[in-house]
């Protein structure tokens, strides 16, 4: 059952996002490209641009694409975005319940301070995992990484530049 | 207009505009909610944004969901996340149906063989900036550290690196508060 998995496991990732859009690529991709292998990893680096140029948060956007890269229909979609939307729900009316109290006790502010080193490293790892033969092709490869992190970090580019910047050169070179 | 039509125009508005993820979006969620709609007050956004920032989940679908909650409760908060999530949805579903069809062309190719590396930059970049302002120390960086190895090299799923240090944690701050 296509669907029943897809809105587990989209569910899942919902729950277990701290700390924003790139940790939960981190998770997306173990889930989607690793455990079950509904797409490629180089299909997940082209959704991630895809994601980072469209408007709107990425963990929607990514559930949106996969879920319809797995099931080939707009119903995948709806089931994956529904699921990792639903956690968000079920958690916030329950603070929004016991506001007062949550905000005194701080209980998940200091869990995602706990969780922080972890966060980092699945980010990282995230890059990482995509360092595969089909991303990189050749040494030209390498000297793009290079540019874009320093366009990106030194030189405050924006990161939708970048990838324009990126897929002009390509365009070019290859 | 309808107070319910309000809000969805309004966080679809926010939706379609936003372009670089939940961060992207606060500043205009604040100028919108705050200066243009005065539907909550400056030190109440901070609050909403405090604990949706807290909570898991997608940093923009929280602050929806918290929001719509705020000004109709349940009903203004699934149409708040309607809004701001309807606009990528679509968006993202086109993108889906029609790319299929192009991936194969020779054009296409050459620009995602340049893209993929410079994605690959652009995930690397947040995380440096993240452990610069987290300050790690030697057990801190090493977790990082560690859970980048076992995630990339033994396939660990960073589900489980998550629920052991969260489990950890609990246990040790139930532990200190029955001291």
């Amino acid at each position: 059952m296509i669907y029943a998995q897809l809105f587990f496991t989209f569910f899942v990732i919902g729950l277990f996002t701290f700390g924003g859009g790139y940790a939960m690529l981190s998770l997306i991709q173990n889930e989607v490209v690793v455990n079950h292998a509904w797409i490629t990893a180089q299909e997940f680096t082209d959704m991630v641009a895809i994601s980072q140029m469209t408007p709107g948060p990425i963990g929607i956007n990514s559930a949106t694409y996969v879920g319809y890269a797995v099931t080939g229909n707009i119903f995948g979609s709806l089931v994956a975005t529904i699921a990792v939307s639903l956690p968000s729900f079920i958690i916030i009316l329950l603070i929004c319940r016991i506001y007062a109290k949550f905000k005194e006790s701080n209980v998940f502010a200091s869990l995602m301070k706990t969780l922080r080193p972890v966060v980092i490293g699945m980010i990282g790892a995230a890059a990482g995992i995509l360092v595969t033969e089909e991303n990189f092709i050749d040494w030209t490869s390498w000297v793009l990484f290079a540019g874009a992190f320093i366009a990106s970090q030194w030189l405050k580019m924006n990161p939708i530049l970048v990838i324009i910047l990126g897929g002009f050169i390509g365009y070019f070179i290859y | 207009m309808n107070i319910y039509l309000q809000i969805f125009s309004t966080f679809a508005k926010i939706g379609a505009f936003t372009i670089g993820g939940g961060y992207a979006m606060i500043p205009i969620i604040q100028k919108e909610v705050v200066e243009k709609k005065g539907w909550i007050k400056e030190q109440d956004f901070l609050d909403v944004l405090a604990i949706s920032q807290s909570a898991p989940g997608i940093l923009a679908v929280n602050i929806s969901i918290f929001l719509g909650y705020r000004l109709r409760g349940v009903k203004g908060s699934i149409v708040a996340t309607l809004g701001s999530t309807l606009p990528s949805f679509t968006i993202i579903l086109l993108i889906a149906m029609f790319f299929a069809g192009y991936q194969d062309n020779e054009t296409v190719i050459k620009i995602f063989k340049g893209i993929r590396p410079v994605v690959v930059s652009l995930i690397a970049v947040p995380m440096i900036n993240m452990a610069k302002k987290a300050r790690l120390n030697i057990y801190t960086g090493a977790l990082a550290v560690a859970t980048a190895l076992l995630v990339v090299f033994l396939k660990v799923s960073p589900l489980y690196i998550l629920l052991v240090v969260g489990v950890v944690f609990t246990a040790l701050t139930v532990g200190r508060k029955g001291k």
